[in-house]
């Protein structure tokens, strides 16, 4: 009762002018970065985050935009893999598998529509489940000392090594990288410069807006660069949807593949390191595994369309619950909102929920809300999106170029930040050519002062032990966790990693 | 090989963290930990994993040609002297040039890069500035 009246709040909240607008505003952008190739949901959001600062949005407003727009991307990745066979963002690389062949039989705008459809399964309950599971959560978390703290950081950066890339080492690697690059800048507890070099500009830190934007936006950029990949994917050829709604009888069909596959896309998504890619994955190989006793999966089979889309998008929704509720991301998108909160001054964790639950629950209302907008703007207007598919990147990455420049001179006004945004997104070119995960880097230049001052207080409170970081139960329980989440992959992932990752093409394939 | 030469660069990066995370003076109000110690703890990490990548390399990735890395080279110098001549330029024409330049080496036509170009520059500086009121770079006149 008590979640239903906070909801109530919640819904309050969200249904001003405003909210409402920065919804449908965020799914609108949302969807097209999803559908574009090129663009995915973790440098789409990053490229709004300068500009929602700038336009002075509150927390609760920013936080709306760019979830919708988070959300919206999950939708959009599946409009050009259904058309084009090329993923237009990595959680929607399974949904090639039959969408595509379905698009060739003749019936893309079924594959759209029912691909919608499970898409907005998979994200409401997967909302629902974010209401459920987030407070229960936090309950657990107010147990958290700063020992136990410093022991969850550390596996999340672990198990976030053992999906995000094929090579644990290049994942710790960047997540060291990342923790580096936050220790620049005055020591906050003794007033010290660390690494700064003399420079007076690195004396704050590096902002971690400005790595994000390198990291992500620009990098791409230069990839396309690289490739010279300048005209449209759909150049000559010839999108025609046909009929746009599914018969009632393969919406049954698929209904219990979209149920199943949401409650897995859910727990895919909170389990810490995993995101919406593996949340397809899993559920388009188990729903192979349980149901495909034709072998008709991977020659249009409609269950093949439901199964994927409606797991990365409960993925994406049981993503949130770990960065809101404990404050520590557990994929690409979540970390980049993450650092929204941050720039915002607001901590996310179990304080989060009792001291600004307007920023949550308006949050959560908000979802639901964006879900039923994505639903209308996907299934009836998705003619609209097919077409802007046709918009050829020569013209579209100067425009992400000029948006990325334009978003970090607006919070700084310095040239300066602009330089380590370039820096950065040279930077970003030459490790995804190395196949060094990105996500750990930013994760790691996000947490990593919060990571140091854990272990410094709890280790200054009992007096300089620092046993004290393996003195309870429960933070031993979490540095087990880590532990198996960093090894296990070392010895069984290999061969799932690299089935996951053998579909990836190099534009766009940001792992989230 | 890159992968060689990508994981001893690591192993020196992290040797050059260290040394300069030794580096760093003490004030003399310090907690039990101090400044140095979680630096030198991720130095660890970084020297390790950099000398597994450096003794287990993943197979050569596909490296771009010289002409192509001279492309995105040239593409970096545009914009160090975008972002140091936005300032006195102004946004609108920086931005024109910019995103001319962008356009043309991703394979349009002049005609047309110049076109999108300009169009992107007025787009963003009348979406940007006029309607949401962001303050973008002021040149000489203005814009």
């Amino acid at each position: 009762m008590e979640i239903l009246s906070s909801l109530g709040d919640g819904f309050a909240i969200a249904l001003t002018w405003q909210n409402l607008f920065l919804a449908l505003l965020g799914c609108f952008l949302g969807t097209i970065m999803g559908a574009l190739p090129g663009l995915g949901p973790s440098n789409g959001v990053a490229i709004l985050i300068p500009l929602a600062f700038t336009m002075g949005l509150g927390a609760t407003p920013s936080l709306i935009l760019l979830t919708s727009v988070y959300y919206g991307a999950m939708y959009g990745g599946r409009i050009s893999s259904i058309l084009l066979n090329i993923p237009g963002d990595e959680p929607a690389m399974m949904t090639c598998l039959d969408g595509h062949p379905m698009a060739k039989k003749g019936m893309a705008g079924e594959a759209l529509s029912l691909s919608g459809i499970a898409s907005f399964v998979g994200a409401f309950l997967a909302t629902w489940g974010l209401i459920l599971l987030a407070p229960q959560l936090v309950k657990i978390a107010l147990l958290f000392g700063p020992a136990e703290y410093f022991a969850l950081f550390a596996l999340a950066f672990m198990t976030l090594g053992g999906v995000s890339s094929t090579n644990q080492a290049k994942s710790a690697f960047a997540a060291a990288l990342g923790l580096g690059l936050a220790m620049i800048g005055v020591d906050t507890q003794t007033g010290v410069p660390r690494f700064t070099f003399g420079e007076v500009h690195l004396y704050d830190g590096l902002d971690f807006l400005v790595a994000i934007v390198g990291l992500f936006a620009l990098s791409e950029v230069f990839i396309f660069l690289e490739h010279r990949h300048g005209s449209s994917d759909a150049e000559g050829r010839k999108l025609s949807i046909g009929r746009l709604y599914p018969p009632a009888s393969m919406i049954k069909a698929c209904t219990p593949t979209m149920l199943r596959t949401s409650l897995l896309g859910f727990i895919a998504g909170v389990l810490p390191g995993a995101g919406a890619s593996l949340g397809s994955f899993i559920s388009y190989s188990m729903e192979k595994r349980l149901v495909d006793s034709e072998n008709t999966f991977g020659t249009g089979d409609p269950r093949g369309v439901a199964a994927p889309e409606a797991g990365n998008n409960a993925a994406a929704g049981g993503a949130l619950v770990p960065m809101l509720a404990l404050g520590v991301p557990g994929s690409g998108t979540t970390a980049v909102l993450l650092a929204v909160l941050l720039s915002l001054n607001i901590t996310p964790g179990p304080l989060l929920f009792t001291q600004n639950p307007d920023v949550v629950w308006g949050l959560i209302a908000a979802l639901f809300i964006a879900n039923f907008m994505l639903l209308a703007m996907n299934i009836p207007m998705v003619g609209l999106f097919t077409r802007i598919l046709m918009v050829p990147s020569r013209i579209l990455m100067p425009i992400v170029a000029m948006v990325s420049f334009v978003g970090i001179y607006g919070i700084s006004g310095s040239s300066f930040d602009l330089l380590v945004m370039i820096g950065f997104g040279v930077m970003g070119w030459g490790l995804r050519k190395l196949d060094v995960p990105l996500v750990p880097i930013i994760l790691g230049t996000l947490l990593g002062n919060s990571m140091e001052n854990n272990l410094r207080r709890a280790i200054t409170i009992d007096n300089g032990d620092w046993w004290t970081l393996i003195d309870s139960s429960l933070s031993i329980a979490l540095w087990a966790i880590a532990i198996i989440g960093f090894v296990l992959p070392l010895l069984i992932g290999r061969k799932v990693k690299s089935r996951m990752h053998e579909r990836r093409d190099e534009e766009g394939a940001i792992s989230d | 090989m890159s992968d060689r030469i990508f994981g001893l660069f690591g192993v020196l990066l992290a040797i050059g963290f260290a040394l300069s995370a030794l580096a760093i003076e003490e004030s003399f109000l310090s907690d039990a930990v101090g400044p140095k110690a979680f630096p030198i703890i991720i130095a660890a990490v970084l020297g390790v994993s950099g000398a597994v990548i450096a003794l287990r390399p993943d197979p050569e990735p596909v490296w771009p040609a010289l002409g192509r890395l001279a492309e995105i080279a040239a593409a970096v110098v545009v914009m160090i002297f975008y972002a140091e001549l936005l300032p006195v330029m102004g946004f609108v024409i920086a931005t024109a040039v910019a995103a001319t330049y962008l356009t043309w080496r991703l394979g349009s036509a002049p005609v047309e890069a110049i076109l999108v170009g300009v169009g992107s520059s007025l787009g963003i500086y009348v979406i940007f500035h006029l309607v949401l009121g962001l303050s973008l770079a002021r040149g000489p006149w203005g814009f």
